[in-house]
């Protein structure tokens, strides 16, 4: 990378600063570097610390295989299956809560009607219910005494429940997801510049053209982000699949398995620790798009 | 008020990190009591200048800032005394227009008595009477810039700095705020560094002007000087309009021979290039011109209007000409450039000819 | 019409989309306040059942709220100085700091929580008391008051602020508490509410660090939800609502002042 050789305005930014100065600069930084202090020192010793044990941990022997807990989970059929289903699980949840979020949440976002603001508040509400709690929501709807459950006893005389399976998972998933991406696509759509749908249609474009021209493309990092918060957020869900059984095969039970069962802390570790990477990439991702979004662990 | 105190810079010099230098090191003395306007393009390091005298940023080691005789080069810019104007008001939205005015004077801790009496007359300075207990958000950016003023005038500061304070408002407003700053910096006597890149309002608040270009001072100077004068090609072209004109030979009797015409201008004997302004060209009848030309285009502007005028020169020179007569594109047009009016930034320029300036 | 039309099948959409939302809310909200949900709403409305939850898990609820507070306190002790600190500080710098402060989040609970007991739960005081719990929600909720604070802080043109107050003579110490800390005070209200939220229902955490004498709120729900009947996990969860819900509408309240200020 060359030095830019242009200086953003006269304006100079105390953002930067050179080497070696003259003046009070010195007390700025002193300032600034105790503001930082407590934060960090919180931070380090009761995290970085932690992980950093956590991550060594990993690569400890696993007493089954014999060798490190990482390769193991490589070499696995057990642990690599599961890896795919969470991950197949937790794309297939974004995908769907994107679509069906992001047609809602434009449409709340441009339309006004009488009793929108409810509407909104009812999608967005459950945006902080614990994932402990989602799972119960989902025993409503399909467990034993679920209102699927009561349908189809009072329709075809026997009960049927998704809640207990993969599919109640998707569904619960499902749940803590469309709160996020609606509050995200209502936001870009507010933020989008709506002279580029007007010139868009000055210059003879339909509503379809507008949409997919102009509205999409628009939203499109907002989406995308969205997404990645979603994906992440699914990856790691550990309270809606404990409430929902025990016995389903994803990562985040196996690890409370490994632990609390097998006491077996290196995979345990190691597992986290993959789990860890993959959503802290999405994340990442998530914010390099959008910028913002924090997205919390449900 | 404050006894007024000069400023001087030593070898002050910033370069941030990265590399990029903002200021080659530069060595500028404000006197007591004067206003300095400092005016330049973006990025030109005039705003670096005055956040250094501020001690808002600290020059680079070796770099010095002096008040009067006293070193404030180590002094945050709590310590140094000073006021500041800031471009978009920096009011503080937590507060009243009282309290914004009032703020520098509570953090001196004078009594409740003086602190009352001086918001009274600083308010009345700037016409803000009856104010006192508005809410920032309903003010006008016209009545922000005047409480950022008075905020500033308050404390009686020994140096009065302005960061383009003008530049958020409109035309009109701009004109009038501009008069008022001005008779309110007369009246105060205070130093003053006032940064800008509009040159109208350098020339009419500054009693000297520093055109800064890339980190340093091109020229320095009373406006009369700057503009009249110019120090080089830079100068003479930031500030007001200026045409050049190539210089085909030099004849024998000293006249120049330029494409259109040939111009009597012994004092500029041996350059390429010469300059003058387009207010200074006269539209006069054809056989009394210097130079002769074709119209191709004029521009209305209300009180004048701008003629462009191909000579065959490189670009065609532009004329400041009377309002109501009209040249239709391709009419011929005749010019007259009187020596002293003609000028090159490294020659002295010709002495007004009297029987010149009388036919002008 | 075709826009009619239009208006009306998204309207559609959208409604069932609420549906799904609101309907295993309402059932359990019913649920939580039937005297037999096997019969249904004829067999009675009742409260017992709430009753029933407070005699068995009062003590979640008030450790909950004991968490929360103190989780406040400390995230808006360290919180402010460090969104005021990454606003001072070099662009890139702060953004590394923030990545770094980002983690607890970006990470899922579990693993925190396995980190931390594997690091320091052989300390048997801490890990029994309620501050072991407490350090995971102040790692988990500090990124959330930082965020709010700091992007406050960025809109506020809080740095020229700070110049101004400076030019007219104030200290660093006043021109914080008379300039800084008043105008991100819409900031700092956005981030208690969402840590306190946070704190309250936070599961993942706490489930891993939690003894049979620090549970808190969530972790009795899953509780109850396993061991319990429909009736008493719908009307702790009842309860759960009524706390959560103001505290969401005040969100969204905190939301639009702060988008008001822009």
């Amino acid at each position: 990378m060359t030095v830019a050789t242009k200086q953003p305005s006269g304006a100079a930014s105390y953002l930067s600063r050179p080497p070696a100065m003259a003046g009070p600069a010195q007390r700025k930084r002193l300032i600034v570097l105790l503001a930082l202090l407590p934060a960090l020192v919180i931070f380090c010793a009761f995290w970085l610390l932690p992980f950093s044990r956590l991550i060594m941990m990993g690569a400890e022997a696993d007493p089954s295989s014999g060798i490190s807990a990482y390769l193991t989970i490589l070499t696995h059929r057990q642990y690599l299956i599961s890896l795919a289903t969470t991950v197949g699980l937790s794309l297939a949840v974004s995908l769907v809560a994107v679509a069906i979020a992001g047609v809602a949440g434009f449409f709340l976002a441009r339309q006004r009607f009488f009793g929108k603001s409810i509407l909104v508040a009812i999608l967005t509400f459950p945006l902080a219910f614990p994932g402990v709690v989602v799972g119960f929501l989902v025993i409503m709807l399909g467990g034993r005494q679920g209102a699927l459950a009561q349908t189809s006893l009072w329709l075809f005389g026997e009960r049927w429940m998704f809640a207990y399976s993969l599919a109640g998972l998707f569904i619960g998933y499902l749940y803590f997801s469309i709160p996020r991406v609606i509050t995200t696509v209502m936001a870009a759509c507010d933020n989008l510049d709506q002279s580029l749908e007007e010139a868009a249609r000055s210059l003879g474009a339909n509503t379809w053209q507008v949409t997919k021209d102009v509205i999409i493309p628009g939203i499109a990092p907002a989406l995308l982000s969205t997404g990645a918060i979603c994906f992440a957020t699914s990856m790691g869900a550990f309270g809606t699949a404990f409430t929902l059984g025990t016995r389903l095969s994803i990562l985040p039970l196996n690890i409370y398995g490994e632990f609390t069962n097998n006491a077996n802390f290196a995979m345990a570790a190691a597992l986290s620790v993959v789990l860890g990477v993959i959503t802290w990439m999405a994340l990442s991702l998530a914010r390099r798009l959008a910028g913002g979004n924090l997205g919390a662990s449900v | 008020m404050s006894s007024s105190v000069s400023i001087t810079l030593n070898q002050c010099s910033r370069t941030f990190a990265g590399g990029t230098t903002a200021l080659q090191p530069l060595d500028l003395q404000v006197n007591a009591g004067e206003t300095l306007v400092l005016l330049g393009p973006s990025g030109c390091g005039k705003t670096t200048t005055l956040r250094i005298i501020s001690g808002l940023e600290s020059p680079d080691k070796g770099g010095q800032v002096l008040f009067g005789e006293r070193d404030v080069t180590a002094l945050p810019i709590e310590q140094r005394d000073v006021g500041m104007v800031f471009q978009n008001y920096a009011l503080f939205p937590n507060m009243s227009v009282a309290d914004n005015i009032a703020y520098g004077l509570k953090i001196q801790r004078l009594p409740r008595a003086e602190i009352a009496q001086r918001l009274d007359e600083v308010m009345r300075m700037v016409d803000l009477q009856g104010f006192g207990d508005r809410r920032i958000d309903a003010l006008s950016g016209g009545q922000k810039q005047r409480v950022a003023l008075a905020r500033a005038i308050a404390v009686r500061p020994k140096v009065l700095l302005f960061v383009e304070p003008l530049a958020a408002l409109d035309a009109k407003l701009r004109d009038r705020l501009r008069i008022e700053i001005g008779q309110l910096l007369r009246e105060l006597g205070t130093t003053a560094v006032y940064v800008t890149h509009d040159q109208n309002e350098a020339m009419a608040l500054g009693d000297r002007i520093a055109v800064m270009q890339a980190g340093r001072i091109a020229q320095l100077g009373t406006p009369q000087e700057i503009y009249h004068q110019p120090a080089n090609a830079f100068v003479a072209d930031f500030i007001g309009a200026v045409n050049c004109l190539d210089v085909i030979s030099t004849r024998a009797d000293g006249g120049l021979a330029v494409h259109g015409g040939e111009l009597r201008a012994s004092h500029l004997q041996g350059v390429s290039t010469v300059y003058c302004r387009p207010e200074d060209i006269q539209v006069v009848p054809l056989d009394q011109a210097d130079i002769k030309g074709t119209v191709v285009q004029s521009i209305f502007l209300g009180q004048s209007q701008r003629l462009m005028v191909d000579t065959g020169n490189a670009s065609p020179l532009q004329i400041e000409a009377p309002s109501r007569q009209q040249w239709p594109n391709g009419s011929a047009i005749g010019l007259a450039l009187p020596s002293h009016v003609v000028f090159h930034p490294d020659k002295p320029t010709a002495p007004v000819d009297a029987k010149e300036a009388a036919n002008g | 019409m075709k826009s009619r039309l239009r208006f009306v099948l998204q309207l559609s959409f959208t409604l069932l989309v609420c549906l799904f939302m609101i309907v295993p809310v309402a059932m359990s909200v019913m649920a939580g306040l039937t005297e037999n949900y096997f019969v249904g709403l004829e067999s009675g409305l009742t409260l017992r059942w709430v009753d029933e939850v407070w005699h068995l898990y009062a003590d979640t609820i008030w450790l909950s709220i004991k968490l929360a507070l103190a989780c406040l306190l400390i995230t808006t002790l360290i919180g402010i100085p460090a969104a005021y600190g990454l606003l001072r500080s070099r662009r890139r710098w702060a953004n590394a700091i923030e990545e770094l402060l980002l983690l607890p989040v970006a990470v899922p609970g579990l693993a925190t929580a396995l980190a931390l007991l594997l690091a320091y739960g052989s300390y048997r005081e801490f890990r029994g008391s309620w501050l072991f719990i407490l350090v995971g929600h102040v790692l988990f909720t500090l990124p959330f008051m930082v965020r709010a604070v700091l992007s406050v802080m960025q809109t506020a043109k809080l740095p020229q602020l700070e110049e101004a107050a400076a030019s007219l003579g104030a200290s660093f110490r006043q021109r914080f508490f008379g300039v800084i800390i008043p105008n991100c005070m819409s900031g700092i209200l956005a981030g208690a509410l969402m840590v306190v939220t946070l704190s309250i229902g936070e599961f993942n955490i706490t489930w891993m660090l939690h003894t049979p004498l620090t549970k808190t709120l969530p972790v009795g729900l899953a509780d109850s939800y396993a061991s319990m009947r429909l009736e008493v996990g719908s009307a702790y969860t009842l309860i759960f609502l009524v706390m959560v819900v103001p505290l969401l509408v005040a969100i969204q309240w905190a939301g639009r002042l702060t988008e008001q200020r822009r």
